[in-house]
Order: C-alpha cells, then structure tokens, then sequence
C-alpha cells in the first residue's frame, strides 16, 4: 500500500513538472529581470511566422523572435482596459511596421491569460488585431508571469551575445502609440 | 531506515505538488484596480439545479440596473435567451466575464440572442460595478429582493446566499436547452456557450 502511495506521489510530481513546466512566480517580471521560461507555439499562420522570422512548427521561446526587441503585452479578451487599449495597440504595430528604420527590429505579439484558443479568435476579429496572438488558456504562462493584471507590457531587448533582458514593463497606463514607441526605442536603445 | 526517510519524503514532495503547482490564477483587468474582494478558492457547485435541459424555464420579471423591469416572459417567441448568473459583484472571475461577452454582441446576434446578466447584488452595487465594464449592451439584473429568488427557483442558489457561476440557453419557445452550472472559481470558456447557441439554429 505504502508502495503504491509513493508511486503515486512521484508520479504526481513528474506530471506536475511537466505540465507546468514554467513554475509560478510571485511578482511580475520586472525592468532589469530575464523573461521567465516559457514556451509559445510557432504560428501555422505563414505570415505571422515571417513576422517572428520562425519557421518550421513546435514551439519557440520569444528571444528567438528575429528582433533586437520584443514587446509582449499581456491581455484578455475579458479586459475592458485591453479592449479600449486596442485600437492604440494596434497603431503602435502600424507605426513600427511603416518605419524602415525598425521595422525589422521591432516586433510585437500578445499573449491571451486564461483565453481559449477562441476567445483570442474574436478579440482578434473585434479589434482587427494585425500582429500574432497567442492563447494561455490555463493560465500556464500568466503563473510564470506573476499572475500580472491585464494588460501588462514588457519590452524585451535582446543583446548581440544571445542573451535578453527586459528594459521596461508596465502595468496598464498606456500612454498612445506614439509615447509608448518612444519608450520602447529609449528603453532598448534604439533611438 | 534512510530509504524510509526518502520515500516519505518524495510523498509528501509529491503529494504537495499538485496543489502547489496546479493554476488557480483568473486574469484580473487593472481596471478594477485594489477594489477586487479575494474570496480564495471556493466549493466548486453547492446547490442542487431545479430545472433540467427540455424542461420550460421559470418565469421571472427583475429590476434592472438601468431601470426598467425586464421578464423573462416578454422575450418568449421573440428571442432566444442566454441567462448569466455570476456569483457576486467586486469579486474576481465574475469581474471578467460580462465584459468579453460584451464584445461578443455580432456572435449573440447570429444566434438571434439576447443576454441577461443576473446577481443577487442590489442595484447601487451592481451599478458602481458595471460601470466600470463600460458600456453593457445587455441587461443586467438584480436578483436581490426577495433574496435570491430567481436563483433559488432555477436552483442556484448557493449555501451562502450568492449564486453559482451558471449559464442557461432557453430557445424561444421558453424551453431551456443547455445548462451550465460551472465551478465557481472558472470562467467558462465562451466556445462552449456558443456551441450551445449553434444547436439552436
């Protein structure tokens, strides 16, 4: 009996490391910190897969985004702050995209905390989203984030030697598209 | 002696990992900002459904948060209806869910769909609250006085006096064809009510 229990218990164990594989954290990732570890899944979209510069399926982690930096915001579908936000969200990515100074430098994506697969789908059609979105159903990588209120921005810089780090982050507040590319260029030094 | 030192420790590691590792997170907005109530984990359902799928559903006329009294009744032949009872206002979960239905009217249209928002809260309260939501193109009802009735009479009525997290599709014929009395600390995920609303066409 005693026997059956520990295996049940190391079996729990392993599942639990492999279905969470990004533990929780107690804070949001923070100005100065490493990207907690998570996984997102390649696009099947083909041209969101160009503009992440990926290719082939499985997963990717964000630094291996072909950028010098990344900005993830944190939304939900359920946010009335993310729905409002939105438009201007947008604007940020037309803004980037229309510049050829960093268009190639500067990429954008959302992560959708607690949203299905569905929920993304018609945030993404109600506010026209153009950059890729990326579903969180579980709440898997909004654990590892701190469980951040929405919408939480991080920029994320990657440096020449492969490492990353992120160089501003910000709960709610988002100042307009043009402000907001002001402080991701300031930030990621860029400008 | 060692090794039995080991296993009981691997145990217990073990045991502890599935509560400490498994998600109980809900994704608050920042709108809300300190104002959102932590009510921790609760008993999933506690209360017992008076009314089933192909049963008619009961009739009831409530306040709304804009004024006017809405009936169930009034809808009949008219519009299918998707009821929405959430637990409590100011308390997490329940803080999401109206507003993603919110910009979900063109997928409630397509259903020929009309939403009702339901709590047991009085209406100052549920008015302070949903105007932090924005705009609500649904009515929101206060199931307040008598305590609960509404709730009490589709069976939904929680121990404590709140609802439970339930969703109830009644087609136009007054018939009640999809139920959802969902664990009260999740949100339910917005395809499975549309799935239900699908079937009706």
């Amino acid at each position: 009996m005693k026997k059956l229990l520990a295996l049940f218990a190391v079996m729990a164990l392993l599942f639990s490391l492999f279905v969470f594989p990004a533990l929780a954290a107690n804070k949001p990732p923070q100005k100065g910190e490493r990207l907690p570890v998570f996984n997102l899944p390649i696009p099947k979209n083909p041209d969101e897969r160009n503009y992440l510069g990926l290719s082939g399926s499985g997963l990717f982690k964000i630094p291996q985004i072909k950028a010098k930096t990344v900005i993830v915001e944190f939304f939900s579908m359920y946010c009335p702050i993310c729905q409002k936000d939105a438009p201007g969200v947008n604007e940020l990515y037309r803004l980037i995209e229309n510049n050829p100074v960093i268009k190639n430098k500067v990429k954008l994506i959302g992560i959708g905390a607690g949203n299905s697969p569905y929920e993304v789908e018609v945030y993404k059609k109600t506010y026209d989203v153009p950059f890729p979105l990326f579903p969180d159903k579980d709440f898997v990588i909004h654990q590892a984030c701190g469980e951040v209120r929405t919408p939480y921005y991080m920029v994320v810089k990657m440096n020449d030697d492969g490492t990353h780090q992120i160089v501003h982050a910000q709960l709610g507040d988002y100042p307009g598209a043009e402000k907001f590319l002001e402080i991701i260029l300031n930030a990621s030094g860029l400008k | 002696m060692e090794k039995k030192r080991l296993s009981s420790l691997i145990l217990i590691v073990g045991v502890l990992s599935v509560f400490v590792l498994t998600p109980m997170a809900f994704g608050l907005s920042d709108i809300y900002k300190e104002n959102i109530y932590r009510v921790g984990t609760l008993k999933p359902v506690d209360s017992v459904l008076k009314v089933k799928v192909r049963g008619h559903a009961p009739d009831f006329t409530l306040s709304s948060v804009s004024g006017e009294k809405v009936s169930l009744g009034q809808l009949r032949g008219k519009k299918n209806v998707v009821l929405s009872f959430v637990p409590a206002a100011w308390t997490p979960v329940c803080s999401d869910q109206w507003p993603g239905y919110n910009i979900a009217k063109d997928i409630f249209s397509r259903y020929d769909a009309i939403l009702l928002g339901i709590t047991v809260d009085n209406i100052p309260t549920l008015f302070a609250w949903t105007n932090q939501m924005g705009q609500l193109w649904f009515p929101v009802l206060s199931d307040f006085w008598p305590h609960g009735a509404v709730a009490k009479r589709y069976g939904v009525l929680r121990s404590n006096g709140v609802s439970e997290r339930a969703l109830f599709v009644i087609d136009k014929a007054g018939i009640i064809r999809y139920i959802d009395v969902h664990d009260i600390n999740k949100r339910p995920p917005l395809e499975d009510l549309m799935g239900a609303l699908e079937k009706l066409k």
